[in-house]
């Protein structure tokens, strides 16, 4: 046995690392200040993807097309849509709360391949740039973010170039992001740390790294051949040059659909954090919770063909994909239901951490329910394409995975800065925040069934009134990321201080000061068993009474 | 029995990972690990292309006149040369880890001819083919499969020279550490197995 | 008194069912059905939407009681039980919703059966309907002898209407080939099956008449064929719904549902000399 090696002479910083705010523009290697840079950037991107929503929702206040003109709204609907997914949601969930979580959780003092995190990161802010300054440059991809062809050879040719260009570096970005991520949580963890000791958040981001690695490179080979069609007049996906657009669909969705796992499972992980220390309970049926991780990842592979229900496909197809689509509801349900009954008898901290996450479980399950319906071919027959589908997946990106981040905030914001956020703030955040979004999606649902299509700038005038209480909710959701702003910046400056642990949590980025030191913890990384080792019976340490030495052991 | 590192010593590991290619630290050189699951990646993408041709083939019929069948003559040629040259660049890392490193150099340029040869043979081929890039959907997913196969190729035979080109260096690859030619010889071999398909649908198929 | 939670539970869950089945009964959410296709896919939607309102309104009342009753008092510092887990429970909570979905799948399945969707359109020698489906195919020189998906009529025999309809930027085209009457919209007897072969010129559309319950994508190089039966007179909306460019917005029509005199009628104004 021997004892953790002490004193460490003060740690030295990285060499030729720029400390104090001025890292967060580097080209920092510290995993902690990378993590900040993903979630701050990609806060930026939402709020640009939201003034395009908010373009969207005034256009729509009006039956008639008369707010922008319509190719500007094609474009603007673009944009948003990759905005949001793959500026906001993809970075945020994945490389965001990932970098900063990850190593932590592992035991470790960075990533497996930090130059590579830093590469990976620093690709995100130029082609963001490069996508959104195509609307300058001659106007922007207007073919929706599933780009189909023929209409996406047919729109002009530099916006969906710039729109390719810019993906294909998103998604490279990603793949770097997930091949660190499994390097790092499958081979950097400590001595004696086990698989299955690991929170559930390095679950899900297995999971959702091993389809990055899996699905995006189909991806960036579908855009390749789509853009040698507009350079260079190949015929791939172009019909009147002896191709075929429905293969284009098919690559597309083979990535598509597990992009949608993509956004979800990482959240998924950081619910199963967030809900334990604030219910103080252990988290419910760890050990289904990660069967369930690994069985949507394996069912999310080939589920794609259920968004191409009316695109001609056989019968035979059209069945297979119905039944593995609607299977996802087991195991995604075993994690709902297992959150739960985390929360039954637990003692919730009724705070917006907690709030905001019981409202991702309630909006998730109606998105997936209504998910479900959509699985079933002639349901979807009657509402594909339509706002039933737009109402279903907000449901879920925003209701799910939007809800989750700002839960995430709330709970990790006084690691990240040593302050606490203001509580009341937070909670006038969420209810805002609640009655918007539904009020400006549910009615949607409606919409759809009667026969609103999707992506269409005039609409019929019986719609009037339903899509103008749509905008008011998306006015209000506007609205609510006031308070939440002012929260971030009044505590960063002033916020009560939060100490070390402030929500007497166990996982290990708590064991260690807030914010912590570069090298994560002064001294030798503590060895969680346990994660989730709540509960006040016997045998049990006292979380009251322990000081974060006494939570962890050293190594043996 | 292990010790905890102190943390300063620790990072400085971590650093040199990345720089230099000596890790001793309490983790495994992981780089390899990283390699492999990128072409894990890079495989998927040609998985795609792969995918989408053979759906081509069973649903879209090719117009009046054009063919399917190539002349097999130099493909076979090249096929064997670069199907050869992973066995000369395994020969080069076993004569490394005998710490033979002259011949090592020999066998990792021979790689590298054999790699460029086979990109020659492919370039006397395009020029001989009946067809151009866009003149039909066959046509255009053979350029755009073997293009794409051959920039891997070249991306290859680069690591190769560049490889061997360090290999100069005395102790700069020593049997228990020489990640740089590890890495160029998977990726090579990589490139072989893609290859070997890409022969098989596009050719032979 | 403290009643037993197992009642509790029993009473909940009937409510709930009651619930579902009032939602799914009185609630209607959908327009009005007007061809023989729609009441089928009533009936999956009134039981989708019966599930959905369960599940959802039962999770939402178990997390709302949960915040309520094991809400943390003031100064409370103490931990909840430590359960981690329970066999039994995991493995209800895991069957429950496979034989649900299971269920949905093969009741779906059916329904899309009735309503078509699960003949092969291309089963050569299957029925005479793949020999009517000839001429579409002849209609396309060129082109492999292929249709592309679609809702072909369960029963063939009845006589059908065939009408050609041609999807471009922005308009549908609707030619009757028997007749030789090109319109900008749709006219179609009620009671009588309809089959529509379609075609884009340029990029995707697709035909949907919310009404009819039915869509198709109508994709360029693939011909397609929709069969329904309209049963109720009316004039209902055609709209395209796959984004086609700037005015897929507008890019609508209309079907006209008539009694087969009035279309009879119809067709006999507009055969002559309306056309050249
Ligand atoms: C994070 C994103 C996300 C997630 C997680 C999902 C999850 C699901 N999605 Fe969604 N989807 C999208 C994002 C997402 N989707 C997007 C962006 C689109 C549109 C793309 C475009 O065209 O632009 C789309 C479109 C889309 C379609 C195509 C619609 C169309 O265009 O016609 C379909 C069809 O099957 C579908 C189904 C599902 C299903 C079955 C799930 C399931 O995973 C849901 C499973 C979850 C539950 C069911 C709830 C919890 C479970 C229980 C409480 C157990 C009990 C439940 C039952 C027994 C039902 N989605
Ligand atoms: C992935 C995440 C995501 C998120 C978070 C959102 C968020 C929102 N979306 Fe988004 N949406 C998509 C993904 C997402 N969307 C996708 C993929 C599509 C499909 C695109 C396509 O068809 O191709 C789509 C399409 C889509 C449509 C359909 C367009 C159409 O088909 O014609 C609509 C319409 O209401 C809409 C509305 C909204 C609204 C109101 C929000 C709101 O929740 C946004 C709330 C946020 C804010 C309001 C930001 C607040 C900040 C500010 C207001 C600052 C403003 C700053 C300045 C003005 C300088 N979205
Ligand atoms: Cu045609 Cu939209
Ligand atoms: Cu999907």
């Amino acid at each position: 046995m021997t004892i953790a090696s002490p004193p460490s002479p003060s740690p030295q910083p990285l060499r030729l690392q720029p400390t104090g705010w001025l890292r967060y523009f580097s080209f920092s290697l510290d995993h902690k200040v990378i993590g900040l840079q993903y979630i701050v950037c990609g806060f930026l991107f939402y709020f640009v993807g939201g003034a395009l929503a908010g373009v969207i929702r005034t256009e729509l206040a009006t039956p008639i097309s008369d707010f922008v003109s319509r190719d500007t709204y094609n474009q603007v609907l673009t944009l948003h849509g990759t905005v949001m997914i793959f500026l906001w949601i993809v970075p945020v969930v994945n490389g965001g709360f990932g970098n900063y979580l990850i190593p932590f959780y592992v035991g470790a003092r960075d990533m497996a391949f930090p130059r590579l995190n830093a590469v990976a990161f620093w690709m995100i802010p130029p082609s963001g740039l490069l996508l959104i300054s195509s609307y300058f440059i001659g106007g922007a991809a207007q073919s929706g973010w599933t780009a189909y062809p023929p209409l996406s050879l047919t729109t002009p040719a530099m916006g969906q170039i710039l729109w390719i260009v810019s993906v294909l570096l998103l998604g490279g970005s990603s793949i770097f992001g997930g091949i660190n991520f499994i390097a790092t949580i499958l081979k950097f963890r400590q001595p004696g740390l086990k698989l299955m000791m690991l929170p559930m958040y390095c679950w899900a981001m297995l999971g959702t790294s091993i389809l990055v690695v899996l699905a995006t490179p189909v991806l960036a080979g579908t855009l390749i051949l789509l853009s040698l069609d507009i350079v260079a007049h190949t015929g791939f996906f172009n019909p009147a040059a002896g191709g075929n657009a429905v293969v284009y669909q098919h690559l597309f969705w083979f990535y598509s659909h597990p992009a949608v796992y993509i956004m979800v499972l990482p959240a998924f992980g950081l619910v199963s954090e967030i809900l334990p220390v604030h219910a103080r309970k252990p988290l419910f049926g760890y050990v289904t919770m990660v069967y369930s991780i690994m069985a949507i990842v394996i069912l999310g592979l080939v589920v794609w063909a259920h968004h191409m229900f009316t695109s001609g496909t056989p019968p035979w197809m059209r069945l297979f994909f119905t039944i593995a689509t609607a299977f996802i509801a087991v195991p995604t349900g075993i994690k709902f239901f297992n959150w739960i009954a985390t929360l039954w008898q637990g003692r919730l901290a009724l705070n917006s951490a907690m709030l905001f996450s019981c409202a991702f479980i309630l909006q998730f399950v109606f998105g997936g329910i209504t998910g479900v319906a959509l699985a079933q071919v002639p349901f979807d027959v009657h509402v594909h394409d339509t706002y039933f589908v737009v109402a279903h997946f907000h449901y879920i990106v925003y209701g799910g995975t939007v809800f989750v981040i700002f839960a995430s905030i709330y709970h990790w914001f006084p690691k990240f800065s040593g302050r606490m956020l203001n509580e009341d703030l937070g909670r006038l955040h969420l209810a805002l925040t609640f009655i918007g979004f539904n009020l400006c999606f549910a009615p949607q649902h409606w919409l759809g069934l009667n026969g609103m299509p999707r992506r269409v700038a005039e609409y019929d005038p019986q719609f009037s009134l339903i899509n103008q209480i749509s905008s008011v909710g998306a006015l209000l959701m506007a609205i609510s990321t006031l308070p939440f702003l002012i929260n971030v910046v009044m505590s960063l400056l002033q916020g009560p201080a939060a100490g070390p642990n402030p929500w007497r949590a166990l996982t290990p980025e708590w064991l260690t000061s807030s914010p912590p030191p570069v090298e994560n913890w002064i001294g030798a990384a503590p060895l969680v068993e346990e994660p989730y080792g709540y509960g006040s019976s016997e045998g049990r340490i006292d979380v009251n009474q322990a000081r974060g030495q006494d939570l962890w052991r050293q190594q043996p | 029995m292990t010790t905890t590192t102190p943390i300063d010593t620790d990072l400085q590991q971590q650093d040199d990972h990345e720089s230099d290619g000596h890790g001793h630290g309490e983790h495994p050189d992981l780089r390899m690990f990283g390699l492999a699951t990128f072409l894990v990646a890079d495989g998927m993408t040609f998985a795609g292309f792969f995918a989408a041709y053979l759906t081509y083939r069973a649903v879209n019929p090719l117009p009046p006149g054009a063919i399917y069948e190539l002349e097999l003559v130099l493909p076979v040629i090249n096929t064997a040369i670069l199907i050869a040259s992973s066995f000369t660049f395994h020969r080069a890392s076993k004569e490394l880890m005998r710490g033979a490193m002259g011949a090592c150099r020999g066998w990792l340029l021979l790689t590298a001819v054999m790699g460029l040869s086979f990109l020659g043979g492919q370039m006397v081929e395009y020029f001989e083919l009946p067809f151009g890039l866009t003149d039909n959907l066959y046509a255009s997913t053979f350029y755009a499969l073997t293009g794409f196969h051959g920039l891997h190729v070249t991306l290859g035979a680069l690591m190769i020279l560049i490889v061997w080109f360090q290999a100069r260096e005395p102790g700069r690859f020593t049997p228990s550490d020489h990640f740089g030619l590890a890495a160029a010889e998977l990726y090579w071999h990589f490139v072989d197995v893609i290859w070997v398909v890409l022969f098989g649908l596009l050719y032979l198929l | 008194m403290r009643i037993p939670s197992a009642i509790i539970t029993l009473i909940a869950g009937m409510a709930l069912v009651l619930l579902g089945q009032w939602v799914a009964n009185d609630v209607n959410w959908l327009p009005v059905s007007a061809s023989t296709n729609a009441p089928v896919y009533d009936e999956l939607f009134r039981v989708l939407l019966a599930i959905g309102t369960m599940l959802l309104v039962g999770m939402t009342g178990v997390v709302v009681y949960s915040l309520i009753r094991f809400r943390r008092r003031d100064g409370d510092q103490q931990d909840g039980p430590p359960v981690e887990g329970n066999l039994s429970l995991e493995l209800f909570w895991t069957a429950i919703p496979a034989v649900v979905v299971l269920f949905l799948g093969i009741y779906s399945y059916d329904i899309y059966d009735r309503m078509g969707g699960m003949t092969d359109l291309n089963a050569h020698g299957m029925d005479h309907h793949a020999a009517e489906l000839a001429s579409v195919r002849q209609s396309q020189p060129g082109d492999e002898e292929r249709i592309w998906g679609g809702i072909a009529p369960a029963s063939s025999n009845e006589a059908v209407l065939p009408v050609e309809v041609t999807a471009l930027q922005f308009a549908f085209v609707f030619h009757y080939p028997e007749q030789n009457i090109t319109s900008g919209e749709l006219h179609v007897p009620s009671g009588q099956a309809v089959e529509l072969r379609m075609k884009a010129n340029d990029v995707i559309h697709a035909f949907w008449v919310p009404e009819f319950r039915i869509k198709q994508d109508i994709i360029p190089g693939q011909p397609t064929v929709l069969t329904f039966t309209a049963n109720q007179t009316g004039d209902y909306p055609i709209v395209c719904a796959e984004l086609c460019g700037p005015y897929h917005g507008g890019m609508r029509s209309h079907v006209v549902v008539d009694e087969p005199e009035s279309f009879a009628t119809w067709v006999e104004t507009n055969t002559p000399a309306t056309l050249s």
